[in-house]
Order: structure tokens, then C-alpha cells, then sequence
């Protein structure tokens, strides 16, 4: 029983990454129509920068220490993301496909860059040691890692849940997300709540970055890591429908159980290690032909 | 705003596309400052785009000027922001967000009259937190107007605003647009003629995109209303 | 042209416009008059300049010719082995890429998965070649039967989400696949290691040294083929339907047609080229790997050449392929020399990722140019379509 315990709670840990994820994505498309998919970058940049940060400071190790990593991979997915915003989507705005094209290019460009920065081989970030640490639970040992996932991404929804429902511009995001052209005619000037919704998104990507990489990668930091996570981040988001942040929220925990679940019972043996990965897609395939909005997405 | 600008809104030779038809084909449009003006018109002549190319929601070619500045070509929250309230044909309030949420949304900084559209529309303080998906369709319209009174602006648009409405929201429509009329411009689309008759000072008639009559609506005869909307009396 | 990027005007204009000039058309088909012939069935000069062109690439192998500088290969012969392989790369691709341009330039249904189909194509061809030692024409038989399959089976669930569901669909699929494809079951895809053809039971001239030429031959005719499917495809009243699902299903419906079966017919006829694709591409390049030909990133590459040579139009999707692989291959080539270590770093290292380069070349023409080449092209010369 407490294994299954422990299993939930590595499955709870995976959905909160992809939450992290999902969230910004869900953010972006409702408001602005556009499927971002320079959002893997914003994750490998993340990484990355924490691993940069990380391998200069001797104190990365202590708490105080990777928070302030975790800010920095934040702070660099917000930034990158902000610029992808003002560079390459306000020139299109009007042209959605376009724009969801440019994406498709940044990323293709951006992770090719890295390649000949960094090559394709793995770097390592030090992981601290309170991390790859165990608590018990029972009988059961349960890896740091993973509460801390868990606990950021819980922090990051309720965040996201206060900012939209407290806040003028929460409010503005909600709005727009039903009809941009009325609040452009209340004399609100929505192209700043597009900047905005790309910084959160990619603050929040960044965030998942790292915790990707030292949760559940073992410290490992590579090019096409970012790639590998958006599709199941875009799964969630589908499966929980587009343009709603509480559809994002329940399916990562879905997808995240499932995948977990359906690994650990049954992918032991050859030929089914990526058991866990298909099933994820069939789960998708499910949903849709149940509710092609996806579980609580808005018709069209 | 100058002291020669009479007009509130002064619009020459306004052309716009929609998908390949020419919906207007040379909109002269002056609406002076003061009163009601209404835009009256068959159904698809082009008087709901009017407004959205004035406000910039529609691409149009064509000079305009609204409260004394040219905005050919200006963002909507720009042209917007020089004192128009919209108040459009769909109401188009925020299903998602509640009464009080729609109403924050209109507020611009300054001290928002909270009080007087409460005072106008009471159901709207009763219904603060309700959401506004789920009024009625007269409750959703004095939604949409109570938001545009908010803050004091000295033009209106208002698109068709008792279309669908119960009677009984009819006649409370028309009334609030008669007390805040006092005291600004209102550009009024209206298909129903007995509403024209009792709100409006000057009347201007669409027909095929561009206008075909404009004057007072003392001098808009039965005889003019059959010719050039086809309907005969009070909608 | 394309609407689905967009020009000066509002997405919601164009949106009319096409649907009108669509349904128009439709509609003077539907009525029996006969062909109205688009704008992009090209004129004269197009038939003789594309007869040329394929005249000048069918003798090429024949053609010993020292060019310096530009060709592909290792070697600087025009009929080299090198260069006519990479030529081949180009001519399969392209074909791909003219078929993808049918489903999303054409019907507007943006599929991010088609490279499931091309997989498909590689990877059964191999394993009924290699592991279960089947002859050619029946393998190739096998393969296609079950990429058709695949599709109608696919498409219709995929079918069931609108716009951008779909596309996610679809990309989860193809990932799905990916996946099946590494789990190696009942070793039928050697897994991340990949799967090496057996030539044992494969026609001679389909293998050895000759075997260049035959196969770079295998690819045009493909190629040729591929476009011709697409052409026959968008030029005929179906074609006309898919232009006006692609401008709106809604109105599609109000002429009393079900968009569901043009949709997925399709998708089916896009598949099914991909697939005959990822065969002639293994036979021309001899092995399957997963990331070669699996892989989300060949997707976005294919997705990336049909928009850099302009979406619905189809030569656009050839040529952009062409440039596409043609370009990568040439990137590698030199980034493979040994003179290249000595350039500078902020030099090298974008040239040594081709991706880099081709992915802000694919950002600029989306920002500058949407239309692509081909939309260049007709800005240079208006007369010509």
C-alpha cells in the first residue's frame, strides 16, 4: 500500500512539471489564439541558466542557494520569453497560424544553437545532496524531489489562481480571453497583458526546467530536454482543454498518474518501456473522442 | 477640443471591406455635439461597421475625427480613450466574470461613479458577484451600459440597444439613455423607429452603404421612413 | 496567397474572401462548367519550364561535370555518388512535402504528425525486408496497405478535434509511434540502434555500387508521382471542396457537402504518399533510425520546407524541399571539412547547425515573406501566374 503511496506521490511530482508548463501554454493560447512552441526553449534555457548559475556558485548546494537558482532559471525564461513576445509575435499579430509558426522556428533555431554551444552530450548540474535525500513515509522512502515539485507547482496554481482572480490584470487576461476586441474597446491596451502572459509562461517554464532536471533527470542538462517535455505539456493541455487553467491543472495530475502508474505495473518487461508514454496518448485519444473540447475546455 | 469643433464626430468619405463586399462606400457622417443622434438603416446597410470603423475596431479608409483628433489609423484603446464609451450590438459582456468584475474592467483610474449606475440600474448592485453569463438579456444590456457610465465621457456609441429586449427592459433602456443624454453625445444605431422618435435630435438614414437622408427628426416623415427602411410605424 | 498566413489584411476579410472565391468556384464545378482553372494550374510557360527542369534532372547522372563550390558531395562531380544521394534526399522529401501541402494547404488542416506515415513507410518496408525476408514488390504492398490503415484508422480519430486540437492529436500519435518504435517489439525495429536493410532480397539494380543511379532515378520518379497525385488531387472537384473546407467547413456544410469525408480523404491521400516516401527513402539511404525518421523534429522539418516554399501551392512545398535539404546537407558538408575548425567561434558555431541557420531563414520569411519562395516568386513576376 505505501508503495502505491509512494508511486502517487512520484506521479503527483510529475504532473506539477507539467503543470508548470501546461499553465503558461494554457495562459498564451487563451488570450492570444497563439500554440507556443518556442515554450520548450523557455524550459531549456531555464535549465540551463540554472546549471550555468549553479557550476559558478559553491553555495548551490544549500537551500538559500537553489532557490536562488530557481529564480535565476525563472527570471531567464520570463526574460527570453518576453522578448519572444515583443520580437516575433507583435509583428504578427493578426496572423495566428503565423504566429504559432514563428514559434515552431525560434525553437527549431534556438535548440540548434545550443547544440553547437553546448553539443548534444548531457551537462550536470550539481545536484544538493537535501534533494536526492529520502524521507520516510511509512515504510516507504520518498525522494525530496519530489515534494519539492509537488509543492512548486501547488504554489505556482495557487499563484496563478490569486494573480487571475485578484488582479487587474487577471482580470484583463480573463476577459481578453473571451473577446480581445471589447476590452481593446474599453480603452485597455491588451498588447501589454500579451507581454504578460509570455513572461509568466515563461517564468514558469523556466521553473520547470530545472526542477526537470534535478528532479527527475538526475542533474542532467541537455539541448533537446525542452522538446521532449512540451509534447506531453501540449497532451495536458489538450486533454484538460484549451484556454482553461483549471483543465490544465487536472490533467497534468492525470497525465502524470498515468504515466507513472502504467510504468510502474506494467513496463518491466521488454518491449513495453514505453508503455507509460503510450498510454498517455491513448488517454488523450479517449478524452477527445468523449469531449473533443477536452475535459473542461471552452466549445471551440 | 476646440471651441470651432461643434462636432463630435465629423467622418468623410469612409470605405470599408468586409470579405470582398464594400460595406460602406463613402460614409459623410457629422454628429454634433449634444443630444442623441441616430443611425438608422435596413438590416446590412453598413451601420453597426460605421461604428466599428470609428472606433477602429474596422478597417477603413477615409478621414475621421472624433472629439476634435484625427484617429484614421489609431489602436482601438487609443481612440477609445479620448472619452468614447461603446456600447455594442451584442452587448458583449465577459460571460466569465461577474457583474462587479465587468464593471472594475471599465474603470479607467479616476474615480469611478459607482454610485450612479447603481443608482440607474439597482439589479446590478443586487447582482455584484453573480456572473455575467448567466443574467438576462436585459439584465446583460444594463450591464453593458451601466460599464460605459462609470466614468463621465462625452460620446457614446451605442449599437442597437433594445434589440431582443422585453418590453419592460425597453422602456428602462430608453430611459437611462434619455438622463445620460443630457449631459453628453450619443451616436444611437436604432432599427426601431418610435425609440428614434423619442430619443433622437438629429437623424441620418443608411441605405447601400453610404447615407441618404440627414436632419432633424422632426422633419423624418412616415412617407421617408417607408421609403428608405421599409417598415411601416413603430417596430 | 495562402490564407492560413495571411497578408495585410485581417484574418476574419480574408477569411470571406477566400470562402467566396472558393465556394464560387465550387460552386460553377458542381454545376458542370467544366474546369475553372485556378490561378495555380500555371500557364504555358510553367508546363515547359517544370518539362525542362525534370528533362535536365532525369540526364543528370549522365552528366560528368566539375562544379567547385556548390554541390553537396563529397566529391565535386555533378553525377557523383555523393551528389546524386543527396539529390535523391531532396527529390523524396520534396515529394513528402508536395503531399503534406495537399492536407494543410490545401484543406487548412494543420497535421503535425504526418511523420508517423513516412515512419510507417520506412520502418515496415525494413522489418518485412530485413526481418522476415519478404520480396520487394510484396513488402512494398505490405507497407502501404498498412499505412493506409493507419491513416483512415488515425484520421478519423483526429478527425474528431478542430484546429489546433487536431494538430495536437496528431503530433501525439506520431510521438506515440516514436515511442512504439523504441521499445523495439519483437525486435521488429532494432529500437534506438536502428534497423539496417537487408539488400537479400532486393532487385540488383536496387543495390551496389550501380545502384546510385537507379535509385536517384526511384526518386524523381517518386517525386514526380507525389506532385502528380497532388495536382490531380487539388485540380479536381474534390480539390475544390478541399479550398473550401480549408476557408470554412461551416459554409461547406450550408452546400449540403459533409466536410468529414473530404477531410479525411485527405489526410488518407497525404498519408499514403508520406508513406510511399519513407520507402524510397530507405531504400535510397539503406537504414531506419528512430530520430532520422520518427521523430517530432522531422515533422517540423517537413512543416518548415512546404512554409518556406509557400503552403498551397503546391511546386511551392517542391522546391522548399529541395532548398531545405539540399542547404542542410551542404551545411554538414562543410561543416565536415577541415578548414572549417578554424574559423571563428561566433562563426562555426552557428554553421555547424544547420538547424540554426535554416530556422532563422524559416523566421525571417515568416516575419518578411509568408508566402514563401513561391509567393516571392510571383512577386518578381506577376505575369507568370
Amino acid at each position: 500500500m505505501s508503495t502505491f503511496v509512494a508511486i502517487t506521490i512520484s506521479g503527483l511530482a510529475l504532473g506539477s512539471v507539467y503543470f508548470l508548463i501546461a499553465s503558461g501554454l494554457s495562459l498564451i493560447y487563451g488570450l492570444m489564439d497563439v500554440l507556443n512552441f518556442a515554450h520548450g526553449i523557455f524550459l531549456t534555457l531555464g535549465a540551463y541558466a540554472g546549471f550555468d548559475l549553479a557550476s559558478r556558485m559553491s553555495a548551490a548546494a544549500d537551500p538559500a542557494g537553489f532557490l536562488l537558482t530557481a529564480a535565476v532559471a525563472a527570471a531567464c525564461g520570463a526574460v527570453i520569453a518576453a522578448m519572444t513576445e515583443l520580437v516575433l509575435i507583435r509583428p504578427l499579430y493578426g496572423r495566428p497560424v503565423s504566429q504559432i509558426l514563428v514559434t515552431i522556428g525560434l525553437d527549431v533555431a534556438l535548440v540548434g544553437l545550443l547544440l553547437g554551444i553546448y553539443g548534444s552530450n548531457a551537462r550536470v548540474i550539481t545536484v544538493p545532496a537535501w534533494l536526492t535525500g529520502v524521507t520516510s513515509l511509512g515504510s516507504e522512502r520518498i525522494p525530496n524531489g519530489d515534494f519539492v515539485a509537488l509543492g512548486t507547482g501547488a504554489a505556482v496554481l495557487a499563484a496563478l489562481g490569486w494573480f487571475l482572480r485578484r488582479t487587474r490584470y487577471g482580470i484583463i487576461i480573463r476577459a481578453g480571453a473571451e473577446n480581445r476586441d471589447m476590452v481593446r474597446a474599453l480603452g485597455i491596451n491588451v498588447g501589454r497583458a500579451f507581454t504578460l502572459v509570455f513572461t509568466i509562461g515563461g517564468a514558469a517554464a523556466g521553473l520547470a526546467g530545472l526542477l526537470n532536471s534535478v528532479v527527475f533527470n538526475g542533474g542532467l542538462v541537455d539541448p533537446s530536454q525542452g522538446d521532449q517535455l512540451l509534447i506531453f505539456a501540449f497532451i495536458v493541455v489538450v486533454i484538460g482543454g484549451l484556454g482553461s487553467l483549471a483543465g490544465s491543472a487536472v490533467a497534468a495530475v492525470l497525465v502524470g498518474l498515468v504515466q507513472v502508474y502504467v510504468s510502474f505495473y506494467a513496463g518491466t518487461s521488454a518491449g513495453l518501456a514505453q508503455l507509460g508514454n503510450v498510454s498517455v496518448v491513448l488517454v488523450l485519444a479517449i478524452v477527445l473522442l468523449a469531449r473533443p473540447g477536452g475535459l473542461l475546455g471552452r466549445t471551440a | 477640443m476646440t471651441c470651432a469643433d461643434t462636432l463630435a464626430i465629423e467622418a468623410a468619405g469612409l470605405r470599408a471591406d468586409i470579405g470582398g463586399s464594400h460595406i460602406l462606400q463613402g460614409v459623410d457622417l457629422q454628429v454634433p455635439v449634444g443630444g442623441v443622434t441616430a443611425l438608422l438603416g435596413r438590416n446590412g446597410v453598413g451601420k453597426t461597421t460605421t461604428l466599428r470603423a470609428l472606433l477602429g475596431l474596422q478597417p477603413a479608409s477615409g478621414t475621421i475625427r472624433v472629439l476634435g483628433h484625427d484617429v484614421a489609423g489609431w489602436p482601438v484603446h487609443r481612440i477609445v480613450r479620448l472619452g468614447i464609451g461603446y456600447v455594442p450590438e451584442d452587448r458583449d459582456v465577459f460571460t466569465r466574470l461577474t457583474v462587479r468584475e465587468n464593471l472594475r474592467l471599465a474603470e479607467t483610474g479616476r474615480q469611478a461613479r459607482y454610485e450612479q449606475v447603481y443608482d440607474l440600474f439597482p439589479e446590478l448592485q443586487q447582482r455584484s458577484g453573480q456572473l455575467a453569463g448567466t443574467l438576462s438579456g436585459g439584465q446583460q444590456q444594463m450591464l453593458a451600459i451601466g460599464r460605459v457610465l462609470l466614468h463621465e465621457r462625452p460620446l457614446l456609441l451605442v449599437d442597437e440597444p433594445t434589440k431582443g429586449l422585453a418590453p419592460l427592459y425597453v422602456s428602462e433602456v430608453i430611459d437611462a439613455l434619455e438622463r445620460i443624454a443630457a449631459t453628453c453625445t450619443i451616436l444611437l444605431v436604432e432599427q426601431n423607429v418610435h425609440v428614434v422618435r423619442k430619443l433622437a435630435r438629429q437623424v441620418v438614414v443608411l441605405d447601400h452603404g453610404s447615407v441618404v437622408h440627414s436632419g432633424p427628426v422632426g422633419e423624418l416623415t412616415e412617407h421617408d421612413v417607408r421609403r428608405l427602411l421599409g417598415v411601416s410605424g413603430p417596430a | 496567397m495562402s490564407s492560413l498566413l495571411g497578408s495585410d489584411q485581417p484574418a476574419a476579410e480574408r477569411h470571406e474572401a477566400g470562402t467566396r472565391a472558393a465556394l464560387a468556384r465550387l460552386g460553377r464545378r458542381l454545376a458542370g462548367a467544366g474546369p475553372a482553372g485556378t490561378r495555380r494550374g500555371g500557364g504555358r510557360i510553367g508546363v515547359i519550364v517544370t518539362g525542362c527542369v525534370l528533362a535536365i534532372l532525369a540526364v543528370l547522372p549522365l552528366v560528368t561535370l566539375q562544379i567547385p563550390w556548390i554541390l553537396p558531395g563529397p566529391v565535386d562531380v555533378l553525377n557523383s555518388a555523393g551528389t546524386l544521394e543527396v539529390l535523391g534526399l531532396c527529390f523524396v522529401f520534396a515529394g513528402v512535402a508536395a503531399g503534406f501541402d495537399l492536407l494543410i494547404g490545401f484543406t487548412g488542416l494543420l497535421s503535425f504528425g504526418q511523420v508517423l506515415y513516412f515512419a510507417t513507410g520506412v520502418y515496415v518496408l525494413d522489418a518485412a525486408l530485413s526481418v522476415w525476408h519478404w520480396a520487394l514488390l510484396p513488402a512494398a504492398a505490405l507497407t502501404m496497405a498498412v499505412g493506409g490503415v493507419l491513416a483512415v484508422l488515425l484520421g478519423s480519430i483526429s478527425l474528431k478535434a478542430r484546429g489546433i486540437a487536431f494538430a495536437m492529436v496528431t503530433l501525439a500519435f506520431a510521438q506515440a509511434g516514436y515511442y512504439l518504435i523504441e521499445d523495439n517489439p519483437h525486435g521488429l525495429t532494432g529500437g534506438d540502434s536502428g534497423l539496417v536493410m537487408s539488400t537479400s532480397r532486393l532487385p540488383a539494380f536496387l543495390v551496389g555500387v550501380a545502384s546510385t543511379r537507379s535509385l536517384y532515378w526511384l526518386t524523381l520518379a517518386f517525386l514526380v508521382a507525389a506532385y502528380g497525385i497532388t495536382w490531380l488531387a487539388t485540380e479536381s472537384v474534390t480539390g475544390q471542396v478541399f479550398l473550401a473546407i480549408r476557408e470554412s467547413e461551416r459554409r461547406t456544410e450550408v452546400l449540403g457537402l459533409r466536410p468529414f469525408p473530404f477531410k479525411l480523404a485527405s489526410f488518407v491521400i497525404s498519408s499514403l504518399i508520406a508513406t510511399a516516401g519513407g520507402m524510397v527513402y530507405l531504400l535510397l539511404v539503406g537504414t531506419a533510425a528512430p530520430d532520422a525518421v520518427a521523430s517530432t523534429t522531422v515533422t517540423v522539418s517537413i512543416l518548415v520546407m512546404v512554409v518556406l516554399g509557400g503552403l498551397g501551392t503546391r511546386w511551392g512545398a517542391v522546391i522548399g524541399a529541395i532548398v531545405y535539404v539540399y542547404l542542410q546537407q551542404y551545411l554538414l558538408k562543410i561543416a565536415a571539412e577541415p578548414s572549417f575548425a578554424t574559423l571563428p567561434a561566433v562563426l562555426r558555431v552557428p554553421l555547424s547547425q544547420p538547424d540554426f541557420l535554416l530556422g532563422a531563414i524559416f523566421i525571417a520569411f515568416i516575419l518578411f515573406a509568408p508566402g514563401g519562395i513561391a509567393g516571392l516568386a510571383r512577386r518578381w513576376w506577376p505575369a507568370r501566374s
